[in-house]
C-alpha cells in the first residue's frame, strides 16, 4: 500500500498547496498590500482589482508557458543543433543549421513514416466520420438508440494499449493445423481453406489493420458530436423537403449534410489531430516494423532508442508543422467568436 | 422528425438491422477480450472465444487407476473409478475412445475393449470405467486410455488471481495498478484547481490582454505533446526532479491545462451576469464570488474535464514512459506493463487478456457512470 499512501499524501499536499496559494495570495493582496480601509481605501481597491486577475492566472500561465510554449521554442533550437558529449563528460549543443533535417530526409524510414502518416490522415478521419455519421443518423431514429450509442461510444474509454491487445487477439494467427483463435483468420481459413496469414506482417495492408483500431475508437466520438448537430437541424427544412417529395436518402444527403457541414469539419480536424499524434497503437502492435512506421513512433525511436536528439527534434517539428494550419484556423475561429 | 404523419419510413426494419450490425461489430472485440480473460490457457488455444459457450472436442490421454487400487470380485481382479478423477483434468463427455495411440476413437462409450495385457475395460460416456482381469494386475501405473472428449464450457477466475494477487514479478498488475492511481488522481485534480481560477479570470475579470491570452490558450490546445518530451525531460533532469511522480504530475498538468481552461471558460462565460453583478454590489470579493457562486454552478463543466483528464492520464503511455518510468521499473504503470507483457507473454492470451481487462475496467466504469458529463464536455470543447 506504500505507493497508494504516498499518492494520498501528495494529493493532499499538491491540492492543498494550490488552494493555499490562491487563498493566501488573495488575503495578502486585500489585507496587507492594499487594505480596503484607511485614507487610500478607494485607490487601494482599484489597485487590488488590477492585480487580482494575474494572481488567478499566474499558476496556469506559468505551467502553460513552461510546459507547452517553451518546449516549442526549445525544440526548434534542438532541431538545429547536435548534442555532443565532450571527453570530460559535459554535453554541448553545437549549432549545425539544417543538417538534422537533411539527415532525416535521407532516412528511408522517415519517408516511410511520412507516407504512412498521410495514409492515416486520409483513411482514419474519413472512415471515423463516415461511420460516426451513419451511426448518428441511424440511432437517432430508433427507440433503443441511446443504448446503441453508448455501446458504440464505449471504445473511447479504452486505452490505445488496451485496444492494441484487443485487436491483436482479433488478428491472431495460429499454425495451419491448429484451430484459429483470431476471428479474422478463423473466417479466412474456413472460407478459403488457405493457410492462416500473419496479418500484421503483410506489407502495406498491415497499415490498414492498424488504422481500423483507431477508427474503432474514434467513431463514437464522431457519432456523439454529429448526433447533436443532426438534432439541431431546424425541423422546417426537413418538413419542407418531405412536402416536396424528397425520399429519406435525398433528405439526408441534400438537406441534412449541408446543414451540419461545419460540425463535420470540426470532427474531421479533431480526429486529424489525434491521428498526427498516434503513437501507442503502432508502438504496442508493431513498433513500426514491417513497414508500419508513423511519425510519432519514428520520433520516439530517434529520441529514446537511437538517442539522436537533433533528428528527433527535427521530426517533432515536422509534426508541429503539420498541425500548424489547424492551430491557426482554431485561433482565428476563436477570435471571431469572441467579437 | 422523420416520423411526421404519413412519412413514416419504410426503412425502419433496415435501420434496426443496421444498428444491430454496427453495435455487434463495435462490441465484438471488447467482448472477446472479456470472455478470454475467464478461460484457461488450454481452452483459449483449443477454440476461438466465440465458441466458449459450446463444448469443444479435445483428445486426452488418461489413465485408469494404478494396480494397487485393485479389488477382487470372485475370481476377477477389478479396477474401477472415473477417468476424469485425475487432477487437472477438466470435466467432459466422452465421444469415443481407444486403448492405443494408433487407434484413437475405435470404441464408443459403453463398449468393452481388450487391452494389451489381456484385461478388459469398459468405459462409459461420463468417464466411469471398469477394468477386469483374470490375473492380478501388476506394475506401478494404470493403463492408458485415449479419449476424444467433449469439454464442457468452463470459466475460471484463476487468471485474475494470477494477475492481481500472485505477486509474480512479470505478470502482476497490482503494483502497476496502484502506480497508475498515484499518477492519475493528482494529475486530474491539480489542473482542475489551477484552470478553474484562470478560467474565472478569463471569463469575468477585466484586464488588458485578456483576448490575447484566450487566443494563446486556444493555440496551445493543439500543440502536440511530442514536442515537449525532450525539452521538459532536460529541464526536469536539470532542476533535479528527474524521473518520477512529481515530474509526471507537472507534465500532465501542463498538457491538460489548455483544454481545462478552454472548457471551463466557455462554460463560465455562459453563467448569468446578474448573479455575479448582484454579488459584487453586495460587497463580495472576487475570491468569494469564485468559491461561493462560480465553482458550485460550474460543476457540470468541472466534471466533464475531470473525466477527460482521468481517462487521458489513466490511458497514457507516452508521458509515463518519458517522465516516470526509470531503469529500476519500480514505477511502471499499467499501460507500460501491458506493452511489456505483449513482448514477454505474446502468446499467453489468458494473461494478456486479463491484464488488459484489469486496466480498462476502471475507465469503462467511469465511462458508463458519468457518460452524461463526458458527452457534454465533448460537445463543449471538441478541439483537442
Amino acid at each position: 500500500m506504500h505507493p497508494a499512501f504516498a499518492g494520498l499524501v501528495t494529493i493532499v499536499v499538491g491540492v492543498g498547496g494550490c488552494l493555499a496559494y490562491f487563498w493566501l495570495s488573495n488575503q495578502f493582496l486585500d489585507k496587507v498590500l492594499f487594505p480596503a480601509k484607511g485614507p487610500n481605501a478607494g485607490r487601494n481597491i482599484n489597485r487590488a482589482n488590477m492585480i487580482r486577475p494575474w494572481l488567478f492566472l499566474f499558476p496556469a500561465l506559468f505551467a502553460l508557458t513552461l510546459y507547452l510554449a517553451y518546449p516549442v521554442v526549445e525544440t526548434i533550437r534542438l532541431s538545429l543543433t547536435d548534442r555532443i558529449t565532450q571527453p570530460d563528460g559535459s554535453v554541448v549543443y553545437d549549432f549545425v543549421g539544417l543538417q538534422n533535417y537533411a539527415q532525416m530526409s535521407a532516412d528511408p524510414k522517415f519517408w516511410e513514416a511520412m507516407f504512412n502518416n498521410m495514409l492515416w490522415l486520409i483513411v482514419v478521419p474519413a472512415l471515423s466520420t463516415a461511420f460516426g455519421l451513419l451511426a448518428a443518423q441511424l440511432t437517432d431514429r430508433i427507440g433503443w438508440g441511446n443504448i446503441a450509442k453508448s455501446l458504440i461510444f464505449m471504445p473511447m474509454a479504452i486505452s490505445f494499449v488496451g485496444a492494441a491487445v484487443i485487436w491483436k487477439l482479433i488478428y491472431d494467427a495460429r499454425p495451419p493445423d491448429s484451430s484459429q483463435i483470431g476471428v479474422v483468420n478463423a473466417i479466412y481459413v474456413s472460407l478459403t481453406g488457405n493457410d492462416p496469414v500473419q496479418l500484421l506482417t503483410v506489407p502495406f495492408w498491415n497499415n490498414f489493420f492498424l488504422m481500423i483500431v483507431l477508427v474503432w475508437i474514434q467513431t463514437g466520438f464522431a457519432m456523439v458530436i454529429l448526433s447533436a448537430a443532426l438534432r439541431g437541424i431546424p425541423e422546417e427544412t426537413v418538413e419542407a423537403a418531405i412536402v416536396d417529395g424528397a425520399n429519406p436518402f435525398q433528405i439526408f444527403f441534400k438537406i441534412k449534410i449541408p446543414q451540419i457541414m461545419g460540425t463535420i469539419v470540426v470532427v474531421w480536424t479533431t480526429i486529424t489531430l489525434v491521428v498526427l499524434k498516434v503513437f501507442d497503437i503502432v508502438f504496442a502492435m508493431t513498433n513500426g516494423q514491417w513497414g508500419t512506421q508513423v511519425l510519432a513512433n519514428y520520433m520516439f525511436n530517434q529520441l529514446f532508442v537511437a538517442r539522436d536528439w537533433g533528428v528527433g527534434s527535427a521530426s517533432a517539428m515536422v509534426i508541429m508543422l503539420l498541425v500548424t494550419p489547424i492551430l491557426v484556423w482554431n485561433v482565428r475561429n476563436a477570435r471571431k467568436e469572441m467579437r | 422528425m422523420d416520423n411526421i404523419a404519413g412519412t413514416k419510413s419504410s426503412l425502419t426494419w433496415a435501420v434496426h438491422l443496421s444498428v444491430v450490425v454496427l453495435v455487434f461489430l463495435w462490441l465484438f472485440p471488447t467482448v472477446g477480450l472479456f470472455v478470454s480473460s475467464f478461460r484457461t490457457a488450454d481452452q483459449i488455444s483449443a477454440s476461438g472465444w466465440w465458441n466458449a459457450l459450446t463444448a469443444s472436442e479435445q483428445n486426452l490421454t488418461l489413465r485408469a487407476g494404478a494396480p494397487d487400487t485393485q479389488t477382487q470380485d470372485g475370481t476377477l481382479y477389478v479396477i474401477e473409478g472415473n477417468l476424469f478423477a485425475e487432477e487437472g483434468v477438466p470435466e467432459a463427455q466422452i465421444a469415443n475412445w481407444g486403448v492405443s495411440a494408433r487407434e484413437l476413437g475405435a470404441f464408443q462409450p459403453g463398449d468393452t475393449a481388450e487391452m494389451r495385457n489381456g484385461s478388459q475395460i469398459t468405459v462409459e460416456s461420463n468417464g466411469d470405467y471398469r477394468q477386469t482381469s483374470a490375473e492380478e494386475f501388476d506394475g506401478r501405473r494404470g493403463d492408458r486410455v485415449f479419449v476424444t472428449a467433449e469439454i464442457l464450457p468452463d470459466f475460471t477466475l484463476e487468471n485474475y488471481q494470477q494477475v492481481l494477487l500472485s505477486g509474480d514479478s512479470t505478470d502482476s498488475m497490482a503494483k502497476a495498478f496502484f502506480n497508475t492511481l498515484t499518477v492519475t488522481i493528482p494529475a486530474t485534480i491539480i489542473p482542475i484547481v489551477i484552470a478553474a481560477f484562470a478560467a474565472y479570470a478569463l471569463a469575468w475579470m477585466d484586464f488588458p490582454g485578456r483576448a490575447l491570452l484566450i487566443a494563446f490558450v486556444v493555440g496551445l490546445l493543439v500543440v502536440p505533446l511530442q514536442l515537449a518530451l525532450i525539452p521538459l525531460l532536460k529541464l526536469h533532469l536539470g532542476i533535479g526532479i528527474g524521473k518520477g511522480y512529481l515530474g509526471t504530475w507537472l507534465a500532465h498538468t501542463g498538457f491538460g491545462l489548455p483544454l481545462a481552461i478552454y472548457l471551463l471558460r466557455n462554460y463560465m462565460v455562459g453563467l448569468p451576469r446578474d448573479i455575479i453583478e448582484n454579488a459584487r454590489v453586495d460587497g463580495a470579493t472576487d475570491f468569494q464570488i469564485f468559491t461561493k457562486i462560480i465553482l458550485p454552478l460550474s460543476f457540470p463543466a468541472l466534471a466533464s474535464f475531470a473525466i477527460f483528464q482521468f481517462l487521458w492520464t489513466w490511458n497514457d503511455l507516452l508521458v509515463a514512459k518519458v517522465f516516470l518510468i526509470d531503469a529500476t521499473g519500480q514505477t511502471t504503470v499499467m499501460t507500460n506493463q501491458i506493452v511489456e507483457l505483449l513482448g514477454t507473454r505474446g502468446g499467453n492470451w489468458e494473461i494478456l487478456a486479463t491484464a488488459a481487462f484489469v486496466s480498462i475496467a476502471v475507465p469503462l466504469l467511469v465511462f458508463f457512470a458519468m457518460q452524461k458529463y463526458l458527452v457534454r464536455g465533448l460537445l463543449a470543447g471538441s478541439v483537442k
